[in-house]
């Protein structure tokens, strides 16, 4: 065998690996997707059936009525755009000070907030209940949106990196034309890390979208819940009655928006992930 | 002169102001009660009476607390995960590395359960898992096998969690590893097949030690992420499971904290995961000092 039909044959098996392996990631989620629109009596069908005949689509309908769901979406949406948008601003302004102002103590106050990336939630959720309870926040979206606002160590890190390729001469330059420190990250800085800000303020929102343990801390009402506590209150509710179409229904509205902005967006974020792993 | 330092005193100002959010959060949000948690480790704190100090009762409780070994038991099996995924990933990264066609489709395909949200998938998997109708065990059928319940065994509820975080971390693993891949200049390669080197041996002499940054970082960022694992338990097994064989270290103190407002123990054991974390963090630090050194 010579060597291009020899590499022609190993880049066909790679590629049938692949493609087993593609099938075991997707599969469950066409499952479950396929599931929603199963009637009650098809999900027990043995062998299982993929294709459900007729589609019911009625589950989706259904849903709403079932329990709070828009209020979970609602309530999620509130808590996700204010802190990125808020958090964000904060974030970004306070990654150009870190890249390119100077100040005394800088590079020692970095290194605390990045040391700080070391101390986990858990540690630290006992303490913060009780200060939020002290103000009266319990079961109010608060907790979830007040400490983000103060920014993301995460973005300031990445975005810091990000600016060490932005040339000082720019600033310097703006800097002596008499322009303001606010106006040189507002109209300099920032548009030129644009990319890289979007890339990390989805990351960042799908955090949030997708985070369970702290809202499952605060928030009792079901009115007040987040989108990921009303589907496993869902799930704690229908599944006893194996109302499982019900349940991976609304399991599927709950990861539809993201997986609609991972497509969507899906160059950037898999840059911005690569990067931040090869870089440490 | 005076224009320069009058410059450089506002620039001060304003570099000062610009961090100050994010410290002022790093402060309240992180460190005030982070100190306040270790005080509160040494109380009998219960969330409503007042703090009495107890000294080290707390941590000697622990020392004897079965569940918590049970707890911190189950959530160090669990890392076995780690290696597996580790592994599978590096391998799918080698795959994609060659150009095979449809690169982009795959990498979208294999990140989807990444971007997915954890509880959604918990009620999936849960449900997958189910002994008679769920969808492991029917495409066990396939081969004969007829699986158990998956959930509700306590030798088989650790390995299905297992299964399911290497499933939902693969394409985040291989992510990482492609990059760094791709980062590897091909004239190393060409050397060393010019040297006689079978595909094994460049491996094992070139791209391993290459990529050994990268799998630093994954095992670090795995483990401590690992350690604080909670929601799938929470949804799929809400009473910790058979024997309490699932439930993990944040789950016990989630269940003390909040379900027996044992305020000051669960303070010590969230305690006990900071200081382990910090500990996995400084050990890769130290590695990569170490590392370091060897390039030079």
């Amino acid at each position: 065998m010579n060597m291009t039909s020899r590499r022609r044959v190993t880049h066909s098996i790679i590629f049938v690996l692949l493609l087993i392996g593609a099938v075991f990631m997707i599969g469950p989620l066409l499952w479950m997707l396929s599931t929603s629109f199963k009637d009650k009596q098809d999900v027990f069908a043995l062998p299982p059936v993929w294709i459900p005949r007729p589609f019911h689509f009625d589950k989706y309908s259904e849903i709403w009525e079932a329990g709070p769901l828009l209020s979970g979406i609602k309530n999620s949406l509130i808590i996700a755009v204010t802190v990125t948008i808020v958090g964000t601003f904060t974030s970004s302004l306070a990654a150009f000070s870190f890249a390119k102002l100077r100040f005394p103590g800088k590079n020692k106050i970095f290194l605390l907030m990045l040391s700080s990336l070391m101390i986990p939630y858990p540690a630290v959720m006992i303490p913060q209940f009780f200060m939020f309870s002290k103000l009266g926040w319990i079961d109010t979206l608060l907790p979830l949106i007040v400490p983000g606002l103060f920014g993301n160590i995460v973005m300031i890190f990445f975005l810091r990196q990000y600016l060490s390729s932005v040339p000082n001469a720019i600033i310097e330059a703006a800097k002596i034309d008499g322009s303001s420190y606010f106006r040189l990250y507002s109209s300099i800085t920032f548009p030129l890390i644009k990319p890289a800000v979007a890339a990390q303020l989805i990351l960042w929102f799908m955090g949030i979208w997708n985070d369970y343990l702290s809202p499952i801390i605060y928030l009792n009402s079901p009115e007040k819940q987040t989108l990921q506590l009303v589907i496993a209150n869902f799930n704690a509710t229908y599944a006893i009655q194996t109302d499982y179409p019900l349940i991976m229904a609304a399991s599927i509205i709950a990861l539809l928006p993201m997986l609609i902005i991972f497509l969507v967006f899906q160059k950037q974020i898999i840059e911005s992930v690569a990067i931040s792993g090869v870089k440490g | 002169m005076n224009v320069k330092s009058n410059l450089y005193r506002k620039e001060k100002i304003y570099g000062f102001l610009f961090i100050l959010p994010p410290l002022l959060g790093l402060l309240i949000f992180t460190l005030y009660p982070m100190i306040y948690s270790i005080y509160g480790s040494f109380t009998d704190w219960d969330g409503l009476g007042q703090m009495n100090f107890i000294g080290l009762s707390n941590f000697k409780d622990l020392w004897s607390d079965e569940l918590f070994h049970k707890a911190l038991f189950n959530t160090l099996f669990m890392m076995l995960g780690i290696p597996i995924g580790i592994t599978l990933a590096l391998l799918l990264a080698l795959g994609l590395n060659r150009g095979v066609p449809g690169t982009t489709a795959f990498r979208v395909i294999y990140y989807v359960p990444v971007i997915s949200s954890l509880a959604a998938v918990s009620i999936m998997w849960n449900w997958a898992y189910n002994g008679d109708y769920g969808l492991v065990n029917q495409f066990l059928d396939l081969f004969g096998i007829s699986g158990p319940n998956w959930m509700a065994n306590k030798y088989t509820v650790k390995p299905a969690l297992i299964i399911m975080a290497v499933w939902k971390g693969l394409g985040y693993t291989m992510l990482l590893y492609l990059a760094a891949l791709q980062s590897v200049s091909r004239s190393y390669y060409e050397a060393a097949e010019l040297d006689g080197a079978n595909g094994f041996k460049s491996f094992w002499h070139i791209t391993w030690p290459m990529v050994r940054p990268v799998t630093f970082f994954i095992i670090v960022t795995n483990i401590i992420g690992g350690s604080q694992i909670f929601t799938e338990m929470n949804i799929m097994t809400p009473t910790g499971g058979p024997e309490y064989a699932s439930a993990s270290v944040v789950f016990y103190i989630w269940q003390k904290a909040f379900g027996n407002f044992q305020m000051g123990y669960a303070s010590a054991m969230a305690v006990f995961l900071g200081v382990f974390i910090f500990v996995v963090t400084l050990i890769q630090f130290r590695m990569n000092e170490k590392q370091s050194f060897d390039v030079d």
